[in-house]
Protein backbone atom coordinates (compact mmCIF):
# COMPACT_ATOMS: atom_id res chain seq x y z
CA UNK A 1 0.00 0.00 0.00
CA UNK A 2 2.64 2.52 0.82
CA UNK A 3 4.63 1.46 -2.00
CA UNK A 4 1.84 1.86 -4.52
CA UNK A 5 1.12 5.14 -2.45
CA UNK A 6 4.96 6.55 -3.17
CA UNK A 7 4.43 5.42 -6.70
CA UNK A 8 1.43 7.58 -7.25
CA UNK A 9 3.52 10.84 -5.92
CA UNK A 10 6.21 9.27 -7.71
CA UNK A 11 8.90 8.49 -4.91
CA UNK A 12 11.24 6.07 -6.39
CA UNK A 13 11.01 2.93 -3.98
CA UNK A 14 14.04 1.21 -3.71
CA UNK A 15 12.24 -2.67 -3.41
CA UNK A 16 14.75 -4.47 -2.80
CA UNK A 17 17.15 -3.49 -6.92
CA UNK A 18 20.13 -2.09 -5.88
CA UNK A 19 21.67 -3.68 -8.65
CA UNK A 20 18.63 -4.38 -11.14
CA UNK A 21 19.29 -2.89 -14.52
CA UNK A 22 18.10 0.48 -13.78
CA UNK A 23 19.66 1.15 -10.16
CA UNK A 24 21.85 4.52 -10.29
CA UNK A 25 24.43 2.60 -8.57
CA UNK A 26 26.06 1.35 -11.48
CA UNK A 27 26.17 4.96 -13.16
CA UNK A 28 27.63 6.31 -9.45
CA UNK A 29 29.89 3.87 -9.43
CA UNK A 30 31.57 4.14 -12.51
CA UNK A 31 31.52 7.89 -12.44
CA UNK A 32 32.97 7.90 -8.75
CA UNK A 33 36.00 5.58 -9.89
CA UNK A 34 36.68 7.68 -12.55
CA UNK A 35 37.32 10.78 -10.50
CA UNK A 36 39.49 9.01 -8.08
CA UNK A 37 41.27 7.49 -10.63
CA UNK A 38 42.37 10.63 -12.19
CA UNK A 39 42.59 12.50 -9.01
CA UNK A 40 45.22 9.64 -7.80
CA UNK A 41 46.67 10.26 -11.12
CA UNK A 42 47.27 13.54 -11.60
CA UNK A 43 48.28 14.06 -7.87
CA UNK A 44 50.43 11.29 -7.14
CA UNK A 45 51.79 10.24 -10.52
CA UNK A 46 52.00 13.55 -13.04
CA UNK A 47 52.47 15.94 -10.42
CA UNK A 48 52.17 19.04 -12.79
CA UNK A 49 48.65 20.88 -12.99
CA UNK A 50 50.19 21.89 -16.42
CA UNK A 51 50.11 18.37 -18.03
CA UNK A 52 46.96 16.99 -15.98
CA UNK A 53 44.85 19.39 -14.07
CA UNK A 54 43.43 17.22 -11.22
CA UNK A 55 39.42 16.75 -10.65
CA UNK A 56 39.57 18.88 -7.43
CA UNK A 57 41.88 21.89 -9.81
CA UNK A 58 39.40 22.06 -12.16
CA UNK A 59 36.38 22.27 -9.62
CA UNK A 60 38.16 25.27 -8.42
CA UNK A 61 39.01 26.38 -11.66
CA UNK A 62 35.40 26.32 -12.44
CA UNK A 63 34.28 28.41 -9.59
CA UNK A 64 36.57 30.94 -10.48
CA UNK A 65 35.37 31.19 -13.85
CA UNK A 66 31.87 31.51 -13.22
CA UNK A 67 33.09 35.06 -11.01
CA UNK A 68 35.82 36.09 -12.99
CA UNK A 69 35.13 34.22 -16.52
CA UNK A 70 33.16 34.87 -19.73
CA UNK A 71 31.28 31.67 -19.71
CA UNK A 72 27.56 32.99 -20.12
CA UNK A 73 29.05 34.66 -22.96
CA UNK A 74 30.51 32.16 -24.38
CA UNK A 75 27.77 30.38 -23.90
CA UNK A 76 25.63 32.56 -25.46
CA UNK A 77 28.27 32.78 -28.38
CA UNK A 78 28.73 29.20 -29.32
CA UNK A 79 24.72 28.71 -28.88
CA UNK A 80 24.46 31.54 -31.38
CA UNK A 81 26.90 29.37 -34.32
CA UNK A 82 25.47 26.47 -33.33
CA UNK A 83 21.60 27.58 -34.12
CA UNK A 84 23.12 29.56 -36.94
CA UNK A 85 24.84 26.40 -38.49
CA UNK A 86 22.21 23.75 -37.45
CA UNK A 87 19.06 26.07 -39.15
CA UNK A 88 20.56 26.49 -42.37
CA UNK A 89 21.00 22.91 -42.60
CA UNK A 90 17.39 21.93 -41.91
CA UNK A 91 16.65 25.28 -43.84
CA UNK A 92 18.46 23.88 -46.66
CA UNK A 93 18.93 20.13 -46.16
CA UNK A 94 15.07 19.73 -45.57
CA UNK A 95 13.75 20.61 -48.57
CA UNK A 96 16.57 19.42 -50.65
CA UNK A 97 16.33 16.08 -48.98
CA UNK A 98 12.24 16.14 -49.69
CA UNK A 99 13.04 16.89 -53.23
CA UNK A 100 15.65 14.31 -54.22
CA UNK A 101 14.20 11.49 -52.21
CA UNK A 102 10.77 12.46 -54.07
CA UNK A 103 11.25 13.09 -57.57
CA UNK A 104 13.60 11.17 -58.95
CA UNK A 105 14.26 13.72 -61.46
CA UNK A 106 15.96 15.69 -58.82
CA UNK A 107 17.54 13.05 -57.97
CA UNK A 108 19.52 12.07 -60.85
CA UNK A 109 20.36 15.90 -61.30
CA UNK A 110 21.14 16.48 -57.77
CA UNK A 111 22.94 13.23 -56.85
CA UNK A 112 26.53 13.93 -58.65
CA UNK A 113 26.53 17.70 -56.85
CA UNK A 114 26.04 16.21 -53.80
CA UNK A 115 28.59 13.41 -53.68
CA UNK A 116 31.45 15.93 -55.10
CA UNK A 117 30.62 18.20 -52.44
CA UNK A 118 30.09 15.86 -49.23
CA UNK A 119 33.79 14.25 -49.21
CA UNK A 120 35.41 17.81 -48.69
CA UNK A 121 36.24 17.85 -45.07
CA UNK A 122 33.76 20.53 -43.31
CA UNK A 123 37.18 22.32 -41.92
CA UNK A 124 38.62 22.73 -44.99
CA UNK A 125 35.78 25.49 -45.53
CA UNK A 126 37.33 27.20 -42.65
CA UNK A 127 39.65 30.10 -45.15
CA UNK A 128 36.75 30.37 -47.56
CA UNK A 129 34.01 30.80 -44.59
CA UNK A 130 36.41 33.57 -43.09
CA UNK A 131 36.98 35.13 -46.94
CA UNK A 132 33.13 35.53 -47.69
CA UNK A 133 32.26 36.12 -44.48
CA UNK A 134 34.72 37.97 -42.33
CA UNK A 135 35.59 37.03 -38.78
CA UNK A 136 31.70 36.75 -37.80
CA UNK A 137 29.38 34.56 -36.27
CA UNK A 138 28.18 33.80 -40.06
CA UNK A 139 31.22 32.88 -40.89
CA UNK A 140 31.44 29.92 -37.72
CA UNK A 141 27.58 28.89 -38.56
CA UNK A 142 28.90 28.66 -42.12
CA UNK A 143 31.31 25.57 -41.36
CA UNK A 144 28.85 24.43 -38.83
CA UNK A 145 26.27 24.11 -41.69
CA UNK A 146 28.73 22.77 -43.91
CA UNK A 147 29.42 19.79 -41.66
CA UNK A 148 25.83 19.30 -40.91
CA UNK A 149 23.63 19.58 -44.07
CA UNK A 150 24.98 16.31 -45.40
CA UNK A 151 23.51 13.91 -42.79
CA UNK A 152 20.37 16.10 -42.34
CA UNK A 153 20.02 16.01 -46.04
CA UNK A 154 21.06 12.66 -46.89
CA UNK A 155 18.75 11.27 -43.71
CA UNK A 156 15.51 12.88 -45.23
CA UNK A 157 16.68 11.64 -48.60
CA UNK A 158 16.73 8.01 -47.28
CA UNK A 159 13.40 8.72 -45.37
CA UNK A 160 11.40 9.22 -48.35
CA UNK A 161 13.03 6.75 -50.33
CA UNK A 162 12.11 4.24 -47.28
CA UNK A 163 8.51 5.25 -47.29
CA UNK A 164 6.10 1.65 -48.30
CA UNK A 165 4.32 2.40 -51.00
CA UNK A 166 0.96 0.86 -49.45
CA UNK A 167 0.92 4.53 -47.41
CA UNK A 168 1.50 6.16 -50.90
CA UNK A 169 -1.59 4.11 -52.73
CA UNK A 170 -3.76 4.60 -49.20
CA UNK A 171 -3.09 7.95 -49.23
CA UNK A 172 -3.97 8.30 -53.17
CA UNK A 173 -7.55 5.92 -52.91
CA UNK A 174 -8.70 8.50 -49.69
CA UNK A 175 -7.96 11.51 -52.03
CA UNK A 176 -4.68 12.69 -50.97
CA UNK A 177 -3.62 13.27 -54.58
CA UNK A 178 -1.38 16.16 -55.14
CA UNK A 179 2.24 15.30 -54.85
CA UNK A 180 2.48 18.67 -52.14
CA UNK A 181 -0.08 16.45 -50.27
CA UNK A 182 1.13 13.19 -50.19
CA UNK A 183 4.59 14.55 -48.91
CA UNK A 184 2.75 16.91 -45.91
CA UNK A 185 0.42 14.01 -44.79
CA UNK A 186 1.68 10.52 -45.91
CA UNK A 187 5.91 11.23 -46.86
CA UNK A 188 7.02 13.68 -44.66
CA UNK A 189 5.36 12.14 -41.17
CA UNK A 190 5.88 8.43 -42.46
CA UNK A 191 9.87 9.46 -42.85
CA UNK A 192 9.90 11.90 -39.26
CA UNK A 193 11.50 8.89 -37.29
CA UNK A 194 15.02 8.86 -40.39
CA UNK A 195 14.80 12.90 -40.15
CA UNK A 196 15.06 12.85 -36.47
CA UNK A 197 18.10 10.69 -36.96
CA UNK A 198 19.44 12.75 -39.33
CA UNK A 199 19.13 15.57 -37.10
CA UNK A 200 20.91 14.21 -34.12
CA UNK A 201 24.16 12.84 -36.03
CA UNK A 202 23.86 16.38 -38.00
CA UNK A 203 23.85 17.75 -34.16
CA UNK A 204 26.48 15.80 -33.41
CA UNK A 205 28.75 17.29 -36.02
CA UNK A 206 27.47 20.53 -35.89
CA UNK A 207 29.15 20.47 -31.97
CA UNK A 208 32.61 19.19 -33.48
CA UNK A 209 32.62 21.97 -36.32
CA UNK A 210 31.74 24.88 -33.80
CA UNK A 211 34.71 24.08 -32.00
CA UNK A 212 36.77 23.78 -34.63
CA UNK A 213 35.32 26.84 -36.56
CA UNK A 214 35.86 29.05 -33.48
CA UNK A 215 39.71 28.33 -32.85
CA UNK A 216 40.15 30.31 -36.06
CA UNK A 217 39.53 33.42 -34.12
CA UNK A 218 35.99 34.17 -36.22
CA UNK A 219 34.48 35.65 -32.81
CA UNK A 220 35.92 37.13 -29.38
CA UNK A 221 33.73 34.64 -27.59
CA UNK A 222 32.28 31.11 -27.71
CA UNK A 223 33.16 27.63 -25.64
CA UNK A 224 35.45 26.43 -28.50
CA UNK A 225 37.30 29.95 -28.73
CA UNK A 226 37.81 29.58 -25.33
CA UNK A 227 39.40 26.69 -25.28
CA UNK A 228 42.40 27.71 -27.88
CA UNK A 229 42.39 31.39 -25.70
CA UNK A 230 43.21 29.39 -22.64
CA UNK A 231 46.09 26.99 -24.19
CA UNK A 232 47.77 30.07 -25.28
CA UNK A 233 47.71 31.55 -21.76
CA UNK A 234 49.46 27.88 -20.65
CA UNK A 235 45.63 27.97 -18.52
CA UNK A 236 45.10 23.82 -18.91
CA UNK A 237 42.81 23.93 -16.01
CA UNK A 238 40.55 26.35 -17.95
CA UNK A 239 41.52 24.29 -21.18
CA UNK A 240 39.49 20.59 -19.26
CA UNK A 241 36.66 23.36 -17.51
CA UNK A 242 36.04 24.34 -21.11
CA UNK A 243 36.60 20.79 -22.24
CA UNK A 244 33.67 18.75 -20.07
CA UNK A 245 31.20 22.27 -20.55
CA UNK A 246 31.13 21.29 -24.17
CA UNK A 247 30.40 17.85 -23.47
CA UNK A 248 27.73 18.62 -20.82
CA UNK A 249 25.94 20.79 -23.75
CA UNK A 250 26.20 18.17 -26.24
CA UNK A 251 25.12 15.85 -24.00
CA UNK A 252 22.16 18.03 -22.60
CA UNK A 253 21.04 18.92 -26.08
CA UNK A 254 20.85 15.49 -27.61
CA UNK A 255 19.18 14.15 -24.24
CA UNK A 256 16.32 16.80 -24.80
CA UNK A 257 16.05 16.25 -28.60
CA UNK A 258 15.76 12.78 -28.12
CA UNK A 259 13.42 13.33 -24.87
CA UNK A 260 11.44 15.97 -26.74
CA UNK A 261 10.88 14.04 -30.13
CA UNK A 262 9.95 10.39 -28.31
CA UNK A 263 7.10 12.47 -26.39
CA UNK A 264 5.92 14.31 -29.23
CA UNK A 265 6.18 13.52 -32.80
CA UNK A 266 7.78 10.07 -32.83
CA UNK A 267 5.18 8.97 -29.51
CA UNK A 268 3.55 6.38 -32.29
CA UNK A 269 6.59 4.60 -32.64
CA UNK A 270 6.44 3.57 -29.13
CA UNK A 271 6.49 -0.26 -29.19
CA UNK A 272 7.12 -0.20 -32.94
CA UNK A 273 10.58 -2.30 -33.93
CA UNK A 274 13.67 0.85 -34.82
CA UNK B 1 -24.89 2.75 -57.43
CA UNK B 2 -21.19 1.27 -57.89
CA UNK B 3 -21.62 -0.73 -60.94
CA UNK B 4 -18.62 -1.84 -62.93
CA UNK B 5 -17.94 -2.49 -66.65
CA UNK B 6 -14.74 -4.12 -67.77
CA UNK B 7 -14.11 -4.18 -71.28
CA UNK B 8 -11.81 -5.23 -73.71
CA UNK B 9 -9.02 -5.38 -70.66
CA UNK B 10 -5.50 -5.74 -71.11
CA UNK B 11 -2.43 -5.08 -69.31
CA UNK B 12 1.22 -6.08 -70.09
CA UNK B 13 4.77 -5.51 -68.50
CA UNK B 14 8.11 -5.06 -69.80
CA UNK B 15 10.59 -7.15 -67.70
CA UNK B 16 13.97 -6.10 -67.00
CA UNK B 17 15.57 -8.14 -69.50
CA UNK B 18 12.80 -6.42 -72.10
CA UNK B 19 10.50 -9.78 -72.19
CA UNK B 20 6.68 -8.75 -72.85
CA UNK B 21 4.92 -10.42 -70.32
CA UNK B 22 0.85 -10.42 -70.58
CA UNK B 23 -0.37 -10.18 -67.63
CA UNK B 24 -4.50 -9.90 -68.29
CA UNK B 25 -5.61 -10.81 -71.69
CA UNK B 26 -9.12 -9.30 -72.92
CA UNK B 27 -11.04 -9.00 -69.60
CA UNK B 28 -14.60 -8.53 -70.26
CA UNK B 29 -16.98 -8.60 -67.01
CA UNK B 30 -19.68 -6.43 -65.55
CA UNK B 31 -21.03 -5.94 -61.99
CA UNK B 32 -24.17 -4.84 -61.03
CA UNK B 33 -24.69 -2.27 -58.44
CA UNK B 34 -24.27 -3.67 -54.70
CA UNK B 35 -22.96 -7.20 -56.04
CA UNK B 36 -20.36 -8.92 -54.07
CA UNK B 37 -18.03 -10.87 -56.23
CA UNK B 38 -15.12 -12.60 -55.71
CA UNK B 39 -12.07 -12.96 -57.72
CA UNK B 40 -9.91 -16.23 -57.42
CA UNK B 41 -6.91 -18.25 -58.79
CA UNK B 42 -3.29 -19.16 -58.38
CA UNK B 43 -0.63 -17.07 -57.90
CA UNK B 44 0.37 -14.93 -61.04
CA UNK B 45 -2.88 -14.77 -62.49
CA UNK B 46 -3.58 -11.16 -62.12
CA UNK B 47 -6.13 -10.66 -59.90
CA UNK B 48 -4.57 -8.01 -57.95
CA UNK B 49 -3.50 -6.31 -60.98
CA UNK B 50 -6.97 -6.43 -62.24
CA UNK B 51 -8.05 -5.07 -58.59
CA UNK B 52 -5.51 -2.05 -58.78
CA UNK B 53 -6.27 -1.10 -62.52
CA UNK B 54 -9.81 -1.06 -61.35
CA UNK B 55 -8.78 1.23 -58.35
CA UNK B 56 -6.68 3.48 -60.67
CA UNK B 57 -3.38 2.74 -58.92
CA UNK B 58 -2.42 0.72 -62.39
CA UNK B 59 -3.43 1.30 -66.01
CA UNK B 60 -4.24 -0.72 -68.79
CA UNK B 61 -2.14 -1.08 -71.81
CA UNK B 62 -5.71 -1.16 -73.54
CA UNK B 63 -9.07 -1.21 -73.00
CA UNK B 64 -11.05 0.38 -69.94
CA UNK B 65 -12.63 0.32 -67.18
CA UNK B 66 -16.06 2.10 -65.77
CA UNK B 67 -17.44 2.53 -62.49
CA UNK B 68 -21.13 3.80 -62.97
CA UNK B 69 -20.41 4.92 -66.60
CA UNK B 70 -17.35 6.97 -66.00
CA UNK B 71 -13.98 6.02 -67.05
CA UNK B 72 -11.23 5.35 -64.20
CA UNK B 73 -8.31 7.24 -64.90
CA UNK B 74 -6.75 7.43 -61.56
CA UNK B 75 -8.48 6.94 -58.31
CA UNK B 76 -11.25 8.73 -57.43
CA UNK B 77 -14.01 9.50 -54.83
CA UNK B 78 -16.23 6.68 -55.56
CA UNK B 79 -13.64 4.07 -54.83
CA UNK B 80 -12.33 2.81 -51.98
CA UNK B 81 -9.80 0.23 -50.96
CA UNK B 82 -8.63 -2.39 -48.34
CA UNK B 83 -4.59 -3.50 -48.46
CA UNK B 84 -3.68 -7.41 -47.91
CA UNK B 85 -0.94 -5.71 -45.47
CA UNK B 86 -1.22 -3.41 -43.13
CA UNK B 87 -1.97 0.02 -44.47
CA UNK B 88 -2.99 2.23 -41.46
CA UNK B 89 -0.44 5.16 -41.40
CA UNK B 90 1.32 4.22 -37.80
CA UNK B 91 1.27 7.64 -37.22
CA UNK B 92 -2.07 8.69 -36.96
CA UNK B 93 -4.80 6.67 -34.33
CA UNK B 94 -7.38 5.06 -34.70
CA UNK B 95 -9.85 8.22 -35.57
CA UNK B 96 -7.69 10.24 -37.12
CA UNK B 97 -6.97 7.16 -39.47
CA UNK B 98 -11.23 6.47 -40.52
CA UNK B 99 -11.21 10.41 -40.73
CA UNK B 100 -8.28 10.76 -42.96
CA UNK B 101 -10.17 10.61 -46.48
CA UNK B 102 -12.79 13.09 -45.03
CA UNK B 103 -10.10 15.33 -44.03
CA UNK B 104 -8.58 15.45 -47.29
CA UNK B 105 -12.21 15.98 -48.74
CA UNK B 106 -11.84 19.41 -46.92
CA UNK B 107 -14.90 18.48 -43.79
CA UNK B 108 -14.23 19.86 -40.64
CA UNK B 109 -12.48 18.28 -37.82
CA UNK B 110 -15.80 18.05 -35.29
CA UNK B 111 -17.98 16.69 -38.50
CA UNK B 112 -15.31 14.33 -39.76
CA UNK B 113 -14.12 13.21 -36.37
CA UNK B 114 -18.52 12.42 -35.62
CA UNK B 115 -18.91 10.60 -39.29
CA UNK B 116 -15.21 8.63 -38.18
CA UNK B 117 -16.52 7.66 -34.84
CA UNK B 118 -19.75 6.05 -36.72
CA UNK B 119 -17.57 3.83 -38.89
CA UNK B 120 -15.43 2.56 -35.84
CA UNK B 121 -18.50 1.75 -33.94
CA UNK B 122 -19.81 -0.17 -37.05
CA UNK B 123 -16.55 -2.37 -36.51
CA UNK B 124 -17.08 -2.36 -33.18
CA UNK B 125 -13.50 -0.84 -31.87
CA UNK B 126 -15.18 2.31 -30.45
CA UNK B 127 -13.17 1.83 -27.29
CA UNK B 128 -9.84 2.36 -29.07
CA UNK B 129 -10.60 5.25 -31.34
CA UNK B 130 -7.97 7.17 -29.55
CA UNK B 131 -4.99 3.85 -29.90
CA UNK B 132 -2.63 4.16 -32.36
CA UNK B 133 -2.08 0.83 -35.18
CA UNK B 134 0.83 -0.55 -33.32
CA UNK B 135 -1.80 -1.11 -29.94
CA UNK B 136 -3.74 -2.99 -32.13
CA UNK B 137 -4.09 -6.78 -32.91
CA UNK B 138 -3.93 -7.88 -37.21
CA UNK B 139 -7.74 -8.22 -37.16
CA UNK B 140 -8.20 -5.05 -35.22
CA UNK B 141 -5.67 -3.15 -37.96
CA UNK B 142 -7.83 -4.59 -40.66
CA UNK B 143 -10.85 -3.80 -39.02
CA UNK B 144 -9.80 0.09 -38.84
CA UNK B 145 -8.56 -0.43 -42.65
CA UNK B 146 -12.63 -1.04 -43.32
CA UNK B 147 -13.81 1.71 -41.68
CA UNK B 148 -11.51 4.00 -42.89
CA UNK B 149 -12.35 2.70 -46.69
CA UNK B 150 -15.89 2.99 -45.79
CA UNK B 151 -15.98 6.35 -43.98
CA UNK B 152 -15.90 8.47 -47.51
CA UNK B 153 -18.93 6.57 -48.38
CA UNK B 154 -17.60 4.72 -51.80
CA UNK B 155 -19.99 3.28 -54.31
CA UNK B 156 -17.28 0.53 -54.85
CA UNK B 157 -15.65 -1.23 -52.36
CA UNK B 158 -12.31 -2.86 -53.62
CA UNK B 159 -10.55 -5.65 -51.09
CA UNK B 160 -7.20 -7.20 -52.37
CA UNK B 161 -6.59 -10.06 -49.76
CA UNK B 162 -7.62 -8.13 -46.67
CA UNK B 163 -7.76 -11.50 -44.24
CA UNK B 164 -4.92 -12.98 -46.06
CA UNK B 165 -2.39 -12.48 -42.63
CA UNK B 166 -5.34 -13.01 -40.15
CA UNK B 167 -5.80 -16.19 -38.59
CA UNK B 168 -8.40 -18.65 -39.42
CA UNK B 169 -10.69 -18.37 -36.36
CA UNK B 170 -10.33 -14.08 -36.78
CA UNK B 171 -10.71 -14.37 -40.57
CA UNK B 172 -14.38 -16.75 -40.04
CA UNK B 173 -15.03 -13.69 -37.84
CA UNK B 174 -14.22 -10.61 -40.26
CA UNK B 175 -16.17 -12.20 -43.06
CA UNK B 176 -19.49 -12.56 -40.89
CA UNK B 177 -18.83 -8.47 -39.45
CA UNK B 178 -18.04 -7.88 -43.73
CA UNK B 179 -21.34 -9.37 -44.66
CA UNK B 180 -23.26 -7.54 -41.62
CA UNK B 181 -21.47 -4.28 -43.03
CA UNK B 182 -21.71 -5.39 -47.03
CA UNK B 183 -25.93 -5.82 -46.18
CA UNK B 184 -26.18 -2.54 -43.93
CA UNK B 185 -24.51 -0.13 -46.24
CA UNK B 186 -25.01 -1.64 -49.37
CA UNK B 187 -21.79 -0.89 -51.79
CA UNK B 188 -19.92 -3.05 -54.77
CA UNK B 189 -17.46 -5.14 -53.20
CA UNK B 190 -14.39 -6.53 -55.48
CA UNK B 191 -12.90 -9.19 -52.52
CA UNK B 192 -9.66 -10.63 -54.66
CA UNK B 193 -8.92 -14.04 -52.57
CA UNK B 194 -6.75 -17.15 -52.63
CA UNK B 195 -9.46 -19.23 -50.27
CA UNK B 196 -12.04 -20.49 -52.30
CA UNK B 197 -14.05 -21.20 -48.81
CA UNK B 198 -13.64 -17.61 -48.12
CA UNK B 199 -14.85 -16.92 -51.76
CA UNK B 200 -17.69 -19.33 -51.75
CA UNK B 201 -18.76 -18.55 -48.31
CA UNK B 202 -19.10 -13.93 -48.94
CA UNK B 203 -19.84 -13.88 -52.87
CA UNK B 204 -22.75 -13.41 -55.39
CA UNK B 205 -20.41 -14.79 -57.88
CA UNK B 206 -16.47 -15.48 -58.08
CA UNK B 207 -14.71 -14.77 -61.09
CA UNK B 208 -12.07 -17.53 -61.59
CA UNK B 209 -8.55 -16.11 -63.14
CA UNK B 210 -5.98 -18.45 -65.10
CA UNK B 211 -2.82 -17.50 -65.32
CA UNK B 212 -0.27 -16.79 -67.99
CA UNK B 213 -1.87 -14.74 -69.48
CA UNK B 214 -4.54 -13.68 -67.14
CA UNK B 215 -8.19 -14.42 -68.64
CA UNK B 216 -10.91 -15.19 -66.99
CA UNK B 217 -11.56 -18.85 -66.88
CA UNK B 218 -15.18 -18.72 -65.83
CA UNK B 219 -17.99 -17.11 -63.85
CA UNK B 220 -19.67 -19.15 -61.36
CA UNK B 221 -23.12 -17.88 -59.57
CA UNK B 222 -23.59 -18.80 -55.99
CA UNK B 223 -27.00 -19.09 -55.16
CA UNK B 224 -26.94 -20.18 -51.99
CA UNK B 225 -28.43 -17.94 -49.24
CA UNK B 226 -27.21 -15.99 -46.42
CA UNK B 227 -25.81 -16.86 -43.53
CA UNK B 228 -24.37 -19.96 -45.68
CA UNK B 229 -23.26 -23.10 -43.73
CA UNK B 230 -19.76 -24.14 -44.81
CA UNK B 231 -20.54 -27.55 -44.20
CA UNK B 232 -23.73 -27.57 -46.47
CA UNK B 233 -23.03 -30.55 -49.29
CA UNK B 234 -23.97 -27.42 -51.47
CA UNK B 235 -21.43 -25.21 -50.39
CA UNK B 236 -18.79 -28.43 -50.41
CA UNK B 237 -19.72 -28.61 -53.57
CA UNK B 238 -19.06 -25.89 -55.49
CA UNK B 239 -15.98 -24.93 -53.46
CA UNK B 240 -14.61 -28.67 -54.84
CA UNK B 241 -15.81 -27.50 -57.97
CA UNK B 242 -13.88 -23.98 -58.20
CA UNK B 243 -10.85 -25.89 -56.33
CA UNK B 244 -10.79 -28.60 -59.74
CA UNK B 245 -10.67 -25.18 -61.79
CA UNK B 246 -7.71 -23.60 -60.38
CA UNK B 247 -4.16 -24.53 -61.39
CA UNK B 248 -2.54 -27.72 -60.10
CA UNK B 249 0.41 -26.76 -57.88
CA UNK B 250 -2.65 -24.80 -55.89
CA UNK B 251 -4.72 -27.21 -55.28
CA UNK B 252 -2.52 -29.50 -53.79
CA UNK B 253 -1.72 -26.79 -51.50
CA UNK B 254 -5.67 -26.53 -50.77
CA UNK B 255 -5.64 -30.11 -50.52
CA UNK B 256 -2.97 -30.58 -47.95
CA UNK B 257 -5.12 -27.39 -46.05
CA UNK B 258 -8.29 -29.52 -45.95
CA UNK B 259 -7.09 -33.10 -45.21
CA UNK B 260 -5.15 -30.87 -41.72
CA UNK B 261 -9.02 -29.83 -41.13
CA UNK B 262 -8.45 -26.37 -41.57
CA UNK B 263 -11.62 -25.75 -43.69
Amino acid sequence: MSVQLARIVGIKVMTGNLLGPRSPVYIIFSISALLIFWQVLADVIVQNPFILPSFTDIVVAFYALLFVGTLPMDFAVSMTHFFIGLGLSLLVGVPAGILIGWYPVANRLLDPLIELIRPIPPLAWIPFAIVWFGLTDLAAGFVIFIGSVFPVLINTYEGFRNIPRVFVEAGRMLGCSSNAALIRHIAFPAALPHLAAGFRVASGVAWMCLVAAEMFGVSRFGLGQKIWWYYNLHQMDNVMVYMLILGFVGLIIDYFFRFGMSRTLLKWREGEVN
Amino acid sequence: MGSVEISHLNREFIRDDGVRVVALSDINLSIADDEFVSFVGPSGCGKTTLLRIIAGLDTATSGEVRVDGSLITGPGQKVGMVFQEYSLFPWRNVISNVAFGLQMRGISKEERHNIARKYISLVGLSQFEKSYPYELSGGMRQRVAIARALATDPDLLLMDEPFGALDAQTRNHMQCELLDIWETKKKTILFVTHSCDEAVFLSDRIVVLSPRPGFIREVIPIPISRPRDRTNKEFIDLRRGILGMIEEEEREKERVKCKSGNL
